[in-house]
């Protein structure tokens, strides 16, 4: 396949711009989404026009909305500006649209929303109600899909499945990520969510993670390669279903198991992996698992929360070190 | 009242008849030992009737948590009601909603458990039949206690934004569980927070069947037209508690004459009197629609309780659409 080099922000643009023009069921929502901070939906309402709708600052009452238009045909992806915000919008997204349709009874109705959550980015003193991750937070719902896709290819494919999927799907996009670039190729793709991907083949380790901090395992993984550790690193990609047998056939070969994320510790996406190991793959180890996240503070508007309170490529491999 | 026909007229009064029966059948069977939430619509069954008269059928309906009215008056059998209440299969819900009761075909939207939670979702429903230049209008209920929450503020501010066609429907029964709206509402007449929205109030009668059908079908057909929605505060009472629970609300935190004098504004037999008033109905006639409302109730009852439940292989489908 052909394929281009472009952005994080691009490449979920044009899986946007590509469904919009495929179907006029799909409308745009969120703060700003017209000329928007992040870039992603930037000038698309110069081609679709009334179908990019900038809301009032109003998280519960559009994401509830998105819901309401869901429910009657409409295909709505919602930008919520910050996971922090999502906090206003948690009855819409997490009582509302995960349950919609089980509790009327299943048949036609269906909630087809996505949910685009600007996530992680703890850096540049954003502080703690613009730089906290929460995907883990949403894992506890039933009837939701989570997401969050860590290249501009993954996430080109995986908006576009997002979109198409008929239950509400919270795709995580990482502020750090925007501005990164990877080839996409030119022909039409998607991606199924609930595969993870193995981003690098190893025998020794298997690091799991996935978005911003997958790429520090990746750094880390060529860092233990030179002291002769061959670490296997696994992207998530989705973290609702999540894909437990790539996860479980890596320790099969490895035995070793590090987790990486930039969310908290306690009930986090590493929580729930070491959980679904101790179940299912306990007898695979041979060594205790490490989980890597963020520190117990409230993320401090410093410049250096980052390198202070969230796992670094330094801090995998200092983990990985430890299991040997 | 000349402008409603005589056949919507009986339709709304066999439809309150209707609900008070069932609404006494649904405390009979609590009374009885079977649990089943019911908060009580007796004493409010014109505002839910007699608005829901006013749609066509492809309009939807956004109920909220206080009886079944919305759902009598859209049309929905009270046997599957009823069978859903209890978690039948037979239900309109397959047993997954219990209280939750909604119906794809009559565009019942599916009543929340979270107060207001439905009102932004009215809001989108509405955004959603402009894209679709379907004409449809969505009758949006909720109560003077959701009035607070600010989700009604959120739905209402983006209906207006969207001029979506949408009828918010405040019914004002004067008490937010037990506790009187003087203490938690800054306005007696919730009516102004229209303004606020930029949408015209309008204040009617709860009790009058017709005051409310004519409020109503002018609404929907200024929402029908593109004009935008409406929000109306209908002014009314329960006659009994919150739940059937609430041991307090006579003679507790609600004065008896309060009670009683809502007691003579009760609007099944307000609607009565003036069907005879006007002989638009003769004393048999009614007499008619009510013991067929009666035995209609008993049926329900007998189907729903003899109503298999779901499995839990059935339970356990539609978390997700395939």
């Amino acid at each position: 396949m052909e394929s281009r080099e472009m952005t994080y922000a691009e490449a979920i643009r044009e899986g946007l711009r590509e469904e919009m023009r495929k179907n006029e069921e799909i409308i745009l929502l969120g703060e700003d989404i017209k000329i928007n901070v992040w870039t992603v939906t930037r000038d698309l309402y110069k081609e679709f026009g009334d179908r990019v709708i900038n809301t009032p600052l109003s998280e519960s009452g559009f994401c509830g909305a998105a819901v309401g238009a869901a429910l009657t045909g409409m295909r709505p992806v919602v930008e919520v500006m910050y996971p922090d915000f999502t906090m206003y919008a948690a009855d819409s997204i997490a009582n509302q649209a995960a349950k919609y349709r089980y509790m009327c009874g299943g048949g036609p109705f269906k909630v087809p929303v996505v949910f685009r959550i600007a996530g992680g980015g703890s850096s540049n003193g954003a502080g703690c109600h613009h730089g906290q991750s929460l995907e883990a937070t949403f894992l506890h719902f039933p009837g939701l899909k989570v997401v969050f896709p860590s290249t501009p290819y993954d996430a080109k494919g995986l908006i576009k499945t997002a979109i198409r999927d008929d239950n509400p799907v919270l795709f995580y996009e990482h502020k750090l990520l925007y501005g990164i670039k990877g080839p996409v190729p030119e022909e039409e793709y998607t991606l199924p969510i609930g595969k993870a991907e193995v981003k690098r083949e190893g025998s020794d380790v298997t690091i799991v993670s996935y978005a911003w901090t997958l790429h520090k395992a990746l750094r880390a993984a060529e860092q233990l390669a030179k002291e002769g550790i061959e670490a296997e690193v696994i992207d998530l990609r989705s973290l609702r279903p999540l894909d437990k047998d790539c996860i479980l056939n890596s320790l099969k070969k490895t035995a070793k198991l590090v987790t990486a994320e930039e969310g908290t510790k306690m009930g986090g996406v590493g929580a729930e992996i070491a959980a679904v190991v101790a179940e299912e793959g306990l007898h695979l180890l041979d060594a205790p698992v490490k989980r890597l996240a963020m520190a117990e503070v409230i993320i401090p508007s410093s410049r250096y929360a980052d390198q202070l309170f969230i796992p670094q490529e330094s801090d995998i491999v200092a983990a990985v070190k430890e299991l040997f | 009242m000349a402008a409603i026909p005589q056949e919507t007229l009986l339709k709304v009064y066999r439809n309150m008849v209707r609900l008070r029966f069932l609404d006494d059948k649904i405390n009979e069977m609590i009374a009885g030992g079977i649990g089943i939430t019911q908060h009580s619509t007796r004493g409010q069954e014109a505002t839910p009737v007699a608005a829901c008269a006013a749609l066509e059928p492809k309009d939807y309906v956004m109920p909220y948590h206080r009886g079944w009215g919305w759902a009598i008056g859209k049309g929905m059998d009270p046997k599957i009601l009823l069978a859903e209440l209890i978690g039948k299969k037979t239900g309109c819900c397959a047993g997954k909603g219990g209280v939750h009761i909604a119906d794809w075909n009559l565009r019942i939207m599916g009543r929340p458990g979270v107060q207001a939670a439905h009102v932004p979702i009215a809001a989108g429903v509405g955004l959603s039949i402009k894209f679709r230049k379907t004409r449809e209008v969505v009758l949006c209920f909720f109560g003077d206690g959701a009035s607070n929450e600010g989700n009604v503020h959120e739905g209402m501010n983006l209906a207006s934004v969207w001029k979506a066609p949408v009828i918010f429907i405040c019914e004002n029964n004067l008490y937010a569980l037990f506790t009187p709206n003087v203490e938690t509402t800054s306005v007696r007449d919730i009516v102004d927070r229209a303004k606020g929205h930029g949408m015209p109030g309008v204040i009617v009668d709860g009790n009058d069947a017709l005051a409310v059908y004519e409020t109503v079908q002018g609404a929907v057909q200024r929402a029908r037209s593109g004009e935008g929605p409406t929000f109306i505060e209908s002014k009314t009472y329960r006659m009994h508690g919150h739940t059937a629970m609430d041991r307090f609300h006579l003679g507790g935190y609600r004065p008896k004459e309060e009670v009683e004098e809502w007691e003579r504004k009760d609007p099944v037999i307000r609607l009565r009197t003036r069907l005879l008033e006007t002989k638009a109905a003769s004393e048999a006639d009614l007499r008619e629609i009510e013991a067929r409302a009666k035995e209609e109730i008993e049926a329900a009852e007998k189907f729903a309780k003899e109503s298999p439940y779901p499995t839990k292989e059935e339970l356990s489908r539609d978390t997700y659409a395939e």
